[in-house]
């Protein structure tokens, strides 16, 4: 008995169907494991927040925490410092949104929507343009400085000349008392 | 001979015959893998060879990912190990699908191995396969081997100590090999950080080795189940889609006996002790290899004696690669050798019953039985294969693979089994 | 005819994987059956068997025998505060577990002067060890060391049955048995003579529950507690192995009808 083809070439059979269907179905559901295994683990998800004892920290002084593997700036800033922050127009600034994950996302970037504590100012750490750290206390606005491509950064944490396209972006975080800061 | 061919790749689109004219890969694929001439009387047995490509492949795939967060430390492998256990994503799964696969592999491999035993397969022409065969063998022991020193359990460690004590046997130099391969006077920190280097390359080893098994197969085609050449176009059938169905089916049945440990007894196959973290001050009461070892454990301890032993041993391996020529019989399948069957069976025997012993604390008749079985095995391969094949009396054979396929109702002829 | 002989050739694969299934699934999980001495005492565990799950109830009590009664002597490093609130565990929930871990003090630091300093655990902290080192341990342990509890109900054979059987083993020992100095008598433990006294006795504990507390029911508890601590993923795994084994047998169904349809064109 030689091959002979029972079914016209072009009517797929539905069992065929089926069976490549969940051949697929299979293949896709064996390789997610594979790929999600690289997304952060339980231990790294467990220190998604840290809290901060603020007492320590004195009028002026800039302190730098790690927070997921990211540096967080905490300023704690002069009452002229605030001044000068809240009184910058929103047209001077690069950009205008406030880049506050404590907050919706739509708001302006006035140093109302980029503090909880005006006193308090608390940034991550890392230049929106590619990476890298900025350093404090430096730059055109006294704020912070990114030396790999030339961005400043003013007291509010807001992008004011360079390439940096965002003003540095403020974390989720809450006040616990007084004198500590839970992140995240 | 040349390599076997199926009907070659005709391009139906303009982008494939563009693409054959610069890069004819269909045109190599096509003939050797879905046209491939494949005799049209293979059974279940002659699946193991493709489950075998699945086995390596999720090994590989497996392992590339615990690597992402294994660490070859000996202060932190065992807790990195847990670490993937207890937080990474689907991390207790990919472990113990890694885990439970080298024991699958195995299983594979020695079915596919007594496969071709009992048929015949490493005859002539087909030597040279069964010799890459038995070469991809031994790379798979040395891998799983170092791989199981990785999370740096009790059993790792004195494992370890124990194999790697091996080559101190060897006269003069025994000792110079030892500390080469350890890195240092014990099993140590360098130890476990070379085993993992290579536990990573030899997987690529045993690819490139399975390329060139598979290439061997290509040129002298598959054995069947009669041991007859094939003939005739009649004698085949397409590679696909008939032994694509067949080898589907038959490995998804083999990938639900596989998920049968990793979901429901992922540590059956494991000593208890390799969850208690290493120590060099204090050895387990019994050291166990992992089963797969289990028969070629029990051979090392029934010679009395240490550099005999470690021959020996090493021997039942060798004594393979010269199969092809210590069979002299001039058939191939056991279906057609009445004797050689009933000596194949107690051949298997003898091997599950080595591997019993090989489990045994190496004290009374268990030392008894283990020296009178190793011999047996060697009697086997030495004296019974060359004096079977010149007293045997074959049965008669069938003009054809396909005459046996469709000239009678249910002999035992082309019957499966093995 | 040829249908007859492939059915056979099935019924073969058939039956040995439902030989070694009976095998394999016939012991408690993930260990291998009791070894030297006494026949362990078998329990019918929540956990056991395919469908096997936890019983938050017993993990809950048993993590009250692990603190108040285990914990002085033994670590359990392995495992942290964290746990305690995850998926197919003990079932307590995060405010719980800041509650449970505030009670412990870890060591932290170095802070701006330099100097360690002790805060009390958080969530994310591993369970603090009772001894600094091992020499330590052993030297308040009468030269015995109290093995990490983390994986013992995996490290040991017969598994979780056994560290109950332990636990309900203290007995007086035979007459003609000679005890060494500091060692206790034990039913289950290999060679009977154990470092660790008695461990728990009726009424240790109290439990919130209502469960009465006999030794019995503190030995079962502990010792479910320690096999979700070896294995916290116990409930995750069989579940979707239960996912994994339908898709399967409805994929190897399909795949040997297609098989058999590809065939049917040759025999």
């Amino acid at each position: 008995m030689a091959i002979s083809e029972q079914h016209e070439p072009h009517r797929r059979d539905f069992l065929y169907i089926a069976t490549g269907a969940f051949a697929a179905v299979g293949g896709v559901a064996a390789v997610w494991p594979l790929i999600h295994q690289m997304n952060p683990d339980a231990s790294v998800q467990a220190l998604a927040s840290i809290e901060i004892d603020l007492s320590a920290i004195e009028l002026g002084q800039t302190v730098t925490v790690k927070w997921q593997g990211r540096p967080v700036f905490i300023r704690h800033r002069t009452p002229a410092e605030i001044k000068t922050a809240q009184d910058t127009p929103l047209g001077d600034l690069k950009d205008q949104v406030s880049r506050n994950d404590g907050l919706g996302g739509a708001e302006d970037a006035s140093d109302a929507n980029r503090v909880v504590r005006p006193e308090w100012l608390i940034v991550v750490g890392v230049c929106t343009h590619l990476g890298c750290i900025p350093v404090k206390d430096q730059g055109d606005f006294n704020g912070w400085f990114c030396p790999c491509h030339g961005s400043h950064y003013d007291l509010s944490g807001r992008i004011r000349q360079g390439p940096a396209p965002e003003n540095l972006l403020v974390p989720k975080y809450e006040f616990i008392g007084d004198d500590a800061v839970q992140i995240g | 001979m040349s390599e076997l061919h199926g009907e070659p790749y005709q391009p139906q689109s303009g982008f494939m015959k563009w693409m054959e004219s610069r890069l004819p890969i269909m045109g190599l694929l096509y003939p050797t893998a879905v046209t491939f001439p494949t005799p049209r009387n293979l059974n279940y047995w002659w699946t193991f060879g493709g489950i075998l490509m699945f086995c390596l492949t999720v090994q590989i795939m497996t392992g590339i990912v615990l690597a992402m967060h294994y660490v070859p430390h000996v202060d932190m492998a065992f807790e990195s190990v847990e670490h993937i256990m207890r937080d990474v994503n689907f991390g207790w799964l990919l472990r113990y699908v890694h885990a439970n696969g080298g024991s699958m592999f195995f299983i594979a491999v020695y079915i596919h191995m007594f496969r071709g035993l009992y048929y015949g397969s490493y005859k002539a022409p087909r030597e040279i396969l069964w010799i890459l065969g038995v070469v991809l063998f031994i790379l798979m022991m040395a891998t799983a081997f170092m791989g199981y020193v990785l999370p740096w359990g009790q059993m790792s460690f004195w494992g370890a100590t124990v194999i790697t004590s091996l080559f101190s046997a060897i006269p003069y130099v025994g000792d110079m090999i030892t500390q080469l391969l350890w890195g240092g006077f014990a099993v140590d920190n360098p130890t476990l950080n070379r085993f993992f280097s290579l536990h990573y390359l030899l997987p690529f080893m045993i690819v490139g080795v399975v390329v060139l098994h598979i290439w061997a197969l290509h040129v002298t085609g598959n054995n069947n189940p009669t041991g007859l050449n094939v003939k005739s176009k009649q004698d085949t059938l397409p590679f696909h889609p008939f032994y694509t169905a067949k080898d589907g089916f038959a490995l998804v049945v083999f990938i639900l006996f596989f998920a049968m440990f990793v979901f429901f007894a992922p540590n059956i196959l494991g000593d208890p002790i390799n969850y208690e973290k290493a120590n060099s001050l204090v050895t387990p009461e019994h050291i166990v290899p992992e089963w797969y070892f289990l028969p070629f454990y029990a051979i090392l301890r029934a010679i009395p004696d240490k550099l005999g032993g470690v021959i020996v041993m090493f021997g039942a391996i060798m004594v393979l690669f010269i199969l092809p020529w210590l069979d002299t019989s001039k058939v191939r399948s056991a279906s057609f050798r009445p004797l050689y069957r009933q000596f194949f069976w107690v051949l298997v025997i003898v091997c599950i019953g080595l591997g019993y012993l090989g489990a045994k604390p190496p004290e009374g008749a268990y030392v008894v039985w283990s020296r009178i079985l190793t011999a047996y095995y060697f009697f086997h391969f030495l004296v019974i294969l060359p004096v079977l094949g010149l007293v045997e009396r074959p049965r008669t054979l069938p003009q054809s693979i396909t005459q046996s396929v469709l000239g009678k109702d249910d002999g035992g002829q082309a019957e499966s089994k093995g | 005819m040829k249908t007859h002989r492939k059915l056979k050739t099935l019924g073969r694969f058939g039956l040995s994987a439902v030989a070694a299934a009976m095998l394999l699934l016939s012991p408690a999980d993930s260990s291998r059956a009791a070894g030297e001495g006494a026949t362990l005492p078998s329990i019918d565990w929540s956990f056991s068997g395919p469908f096997g799950t936890f019983d938050q109830g017993q993990l809950q009590r048993g993590y009250k025998v692990f603190r108040e009664v285990c914990s002085a002597c033994h670590s359990m490093n392995l495992v942290s505060f964290r746990n305690l609130a995850e998926e197919g565990g003990p079932g307590f929930s995060p405010e719980q577990v800041k509650v449970i871990a505030s009670e412990f003090e870890v060591e932290d630091g170095p802070n701006d002067d330099g100097d360690m300093f002790m805060r009390p655990a958080i969530a994310s902290d591993r369970f603090p060890t009772p001894f600094d080192n091992e020499q330590i341990a052993r030297l308040a342990n009468g030269g015995a060391f109290p093995p990490d509890l983390s994986l013992l109900a995996k490290a040991r054979v017969g598994g979780v049955d056994y560290l109950y059987a332990l636990l309900t083993g203290y007995e007086e020992a035979p007459a003609d048995m000679e005890l060494a100095v500091g060692m206790n008598y034990n039913a289950y433990f290999p060679g009977h003579q154990i470092a660790m006294p008695q461990p728990i006795f009726e009424g240790s504990v109290d439990y919130d529950d209502g469960t009465p507390g006999t030794v019995d029911n503190y030995s079962q508890d502990v010792a479910a507690f320690m096999m979700w601590a070896a294995e916290p993923k116990l409930e995750a795994r069989h579940k979707l192995g239960f996912k994994v084994f339908l898709f399967l047998l409805i994929f190897s169904g399909l795949l040997y009808a297609a098989k058999r349809k590809v065939w049917s064109t040759v025999h």
